[in-house]
């Protein structure tokens, strides 16, 4: 890099600027959200020994969320943000592009990062041998820069890159866990992941051999006179399958669990909070944004299959997950259960539902990711991952056990924590349509999260302890604190919904809209950066 | 006596145009098609034969494994660092404009960095993977 | 007969579709992970072919700006396929290592057998 300011000074082009005025920090910022963790993950990969990379990743993962909120802050003072990578316009370059919808993303991967972070350092310890402390922690930047370049750009292509990044990270990151059988969960994910993502490509391409372009609002101006084809609809269900994968939809999400409940509980939190979200967003983005909601009169029949689909995947799932052994599996099988409530949020087409979806986006997964780091604790003090051995962990650990009823109860939707704000708002989507049945199935399907949930909460408080749990050890400070502060965080969102309803609220009104109706193009200037209309 | 003289000397004799031709192919990827990927590739491909034919001992001699780790990042950071600098000059991640005082050698010299640094990470990675495979197993 | 030539025309897209369902089927039918990771190969080259395929213009050279020329190939193609040759390349070596520390932990290959001592790991717990 002195090498590039030596050369660049030596010919004098720092004083020189060709065209346009120079951009501020503010400008920067959708640069940086995905720069910075990519450059945090040079380093990383570099320094050691791992408490250094360790360093680089706090600092990144510290810094993130400031940049994060300051972008939502500007989109929802000021409107769509685009930011023209490489200084090439859209629709010939590579366009960042910011609405409330992700911005609200792009907050919650980098609080859920930060989180994880703050975490990471004893529970990495003693999980992870110490020569690769300094890759695994390259590894979780560069999966968190995947996430973050999926949720901020604009070009289609594009996604499938950063899609791949986070992806080849996260095998990496699965594949770490102690277990051999990690190996074999890495494996699987890497195959049907891979799979997923050349469906996706391919529907892309499809897109692209009809309209001849890759960025997003400009596919979405253009696919409007053929939206109807055969291409145009073929398009749509590749990448709706190839998403349908990443995102594990029932029945496509059988890598799941394992993934999940062999993965390093770091990298279970991570993922589990994040890679999901990030994947339905994608997808909410082409149905909605690109395609726009009057597709669905084209395909009523295959949005009421995905809302079957979305309500078996609220209750199989869940009853499954009542009978695991393994508590990370157990927790795993809930996750795929609250996918399909996200599901049937984006596939019921109205406003209500598409608030819930994204608010239960955000609210599962600060409670998943309390709960998986909950479960990281018990892991760290015991060794623990077994049902049965945790009996009587609530008296011995009542800080982490308290703080994993806490979530527990968000994840089952008791009035006045988080689940319940989401599953109002789904429920009120689904009645406003008429579909008592969905009301019923969520319903259902929440009923069926007080066992699960319960099993664990009666074993943990109302036996007691024996072997391992009997004399765990003292619990480190930090992971704790992280643990609570996501608690907390549960019993919050549940009274204050201005972050976790208010927001998903406008950000489902500007897709419901879609780019092309109603929806103002972003304004173009000369300055690369443009701030609203 | 050895059975492999052939091999050694026809190894010996392509290796250095094999390297010749990867560095042809990163500096003509200006007008021809190539550039960091390919070259990165072939320079790999190099080091590969060598170790086919002189023995994997020999090629960590010239390329130890810790130097092919190091790449890896190295190139990644060669390339981001370049877009930090185009930033930091006031314009978006990767605009290779300000990066000299005439906007087209400044998209000359920004494109050659970024090339450069597209082959550090694409021949140290190709090298790291033989190697992880190669070497697996042994002490 | 128009059939027919609607067939050959497009003898482009039938490589493309032969290759796509042959990978997938390969992933799908065959046990052995080094066979399932070949047919994921083939299965993601489909897709390049259904890529490139399209951009090439008759007649085209490269596309590099020079006077004489008036006929490019588009090259956005190419760029795209180069980035998803990488990552076909990225996932194809993450796969293999993963296959070799399966092998190493479970001594086999063959996904039934691993995953039969998988499933009893699981019932032990």
């Amino acid at each position: 890099m002195s090498l590039i300011q030596a050369i660049s000074a030596a010919a004098g082009g720092a004083a020189a600027v060709p065209a346009g005025p120079a951009l501020g920090l503010i400008e920067q910022l959708p640069g940086l959200q995905v720069a910075l963790p990519m450059l945090g993950a040079v380093l990383a990969a570099l320094l050691r020994p791992g408490w250094l990379a360790y360093a680089v990743m706090l600092v990144v993962a510290l810094l993130s969320p400031v940049i994060s909120f300051a972008i939502l802050h500007e989109v929802l003072a000021y409107g769509p943000i685009s930011y023209e990578m490489g200084g090439w316009e859209p629709p010939v370059g590579i366009e960042y592009r910011i609405d409330e919808a992700n911005a609200f993303l792009l907050v919650l991967v980098s609080i859920m990062m930060a989180m994880v972070t703050i975490y990471a350092p004893r529970a990495t310890a003693s999980e992870i041998p110490a020569r690769l402390h300094s890759w695994y922690y390259a590894m979780l930047l560069i999966c968190f820069c995947g996430l973050q370049g999926m949720a901020i750009t604009g070009d289609a292509f594009n996604i499938f890159v950063f899609m791949e990044i986070s992806s080849l990270a996260m095998y990496a990151l699965i594949a770490m866990g102690k277990d051999r059988r990690a190996l074999v969960a890495a494996y699987q994910y890497l195959v049907i992941g891979t799979i997923g993502a050349t469906f996706y490509v391919l529907g892309i391409g499809l897109a692209f051999a009809l309209t001849g372009t890759l960025n997003l609002v400009d596919l979405a101006v253009k696919l409007d006179p053929v939206q109807d084809s055969r291409g145009a609809l073929a398009a749509l269900a590749f990448i709706s399958v190839g998403i349908g994968l990443k995102l594990a939809l029932f029945p496509l999400h059988l890598w799941l669990p394992n993934a999940y409940a062999f993965a390093p509980s770091v990298a279970t939190a991570l993922i589990a909070s994040t890679a999901t979200k990030v994947a339905v967003y994608i997808l909410v983005r082409f149905v909605y944004s690109v395609y726009g909601v009057d597709i669905s009169e084209t395909m009523a029949y295959d949005t009421a299959f995905v809302l079957l689909l979305a309500s078996i995947a609220m209750i199989a799932p869940s009853l499954v997950a009542v009978f695991q052994s393994n508590v990370k599996r157990m927790l795993a099988y809930s996750s795929v259960a609250q996918i399909g409530y996200i599901m049937v949020g984006v596939a019921l087409l109205n406003e209500a539902g598409l608030t819930g979806g994204l608010s239960h986006l955000f609210n599962h997964a600060i409670i998943k990711g309390c709960l998986f780091l909950a479960v990281g604790c018990v892991v760290y003090s015991t060794g623990i991952t077994k049902i049965d051995q945790m009996a009587g962990l609530g008296r011995t650990m009542p800080l982490t056990m308290g703080a994993f009823v806490v979530a527990g109860l968000g994840l089952i939707g008791v009035p006045g924590t988080a689940g319940f704000v989401s599953k109002w708002y789904l429920i009120q989507g689904a009645a406003e349509v008429g579909y008592w049945w969905l009301v019923a199935a969520i319903v259902i399907a929440s009923l069926i999260a007080v066992f699960y949930v319960g099993r664990v909460v009666e074993l943990a408080w109302f036996r007691e302890a024996r072997g391992a749990a009997a004399s765990p050890r003292a619990p480190a400070p930090e992971m704790l604190a992280v643990t609570w502060a996501l608690a907390l965080a549960v019993l919050y969102f549940g009274f204050q919904t201005d972050i976790s309803a208010g927001v998903p609220a406008q950000a489902a009104e500007v897709l419901l809209n879609g780019y092309t109706g109603g929806a103002m193009p972003v304004a173009e200037t000369q300055g690369g950066v443009s701030l609203g209309e | 006596m050895r059975l492999d003289v052939i091999l050694r000397i026809a190894a010996k004799l392509m290796i250095p145009f094999i390297m010749l031709f990867a560095i042809y192919v990163q500096f003509h990827g200006h007008y021809s098609p190539g550039g960091g990927f390919q070259a990165g590739v072939i320079i790999a491909a190099a080091v590969i034969l060598y170790a086919i034919v002189f023995g994997i001992s020999a090629a960590l001699r010239v390329m130890p494994r810790a130097a092919v780790e190091f790449m890896v990042p190295l190139g990644v950071g060669i390339y981001a660092g370049t877009g930090i600098v185009s930033m930091l000059l006031g314009r978006p991640f990767l605009d290779y404009d300000p990066l000299l005082a005439d906007p087209v050698a400044g998209q000359y010299w920004g494109v050659f960095i970024v090339e450069v640094g597209v082959l550090v990470t694409v021949a140290g990675a190709m090298l790291a993977i033989f190697y992880a495979f190669a070497l697996r197993g042994r002490p | 007969m128009e059939l027919i030539s609607a067939i050959v025309e497009h003898y482009n897209y039938w490589a493309v579709i032969f290759l796509m369902v042959g990978g997938l089927y390969i992933v799908v039918a065959k046990s052995n992970m080094i066979k399932t990771l070949i047919g994921m190969a083939l299965f993601q080259t489909s897709v390049y072919l259904l890529y490139l395929s399209p951009g090439k213009v008759l007649g085209g050279t490269p596309p590099i700006l020079d006077k004489a020329i008036k006929t490019y190939s588009n090259p956005l193609p190419h760029v795209l396929i180069l980035t998803a040759i990488v990552v076909g390349v990225a996932t194809l070596a993450m796969g293999l290592a993963l296959i070799v520390r399966i092998n190493e932990a479970y001594g086999s290959i063959e996904e039934d057998e691993v995953i039969d001592l998988v499933d009893r790991e699981d019932a032990a717990e």
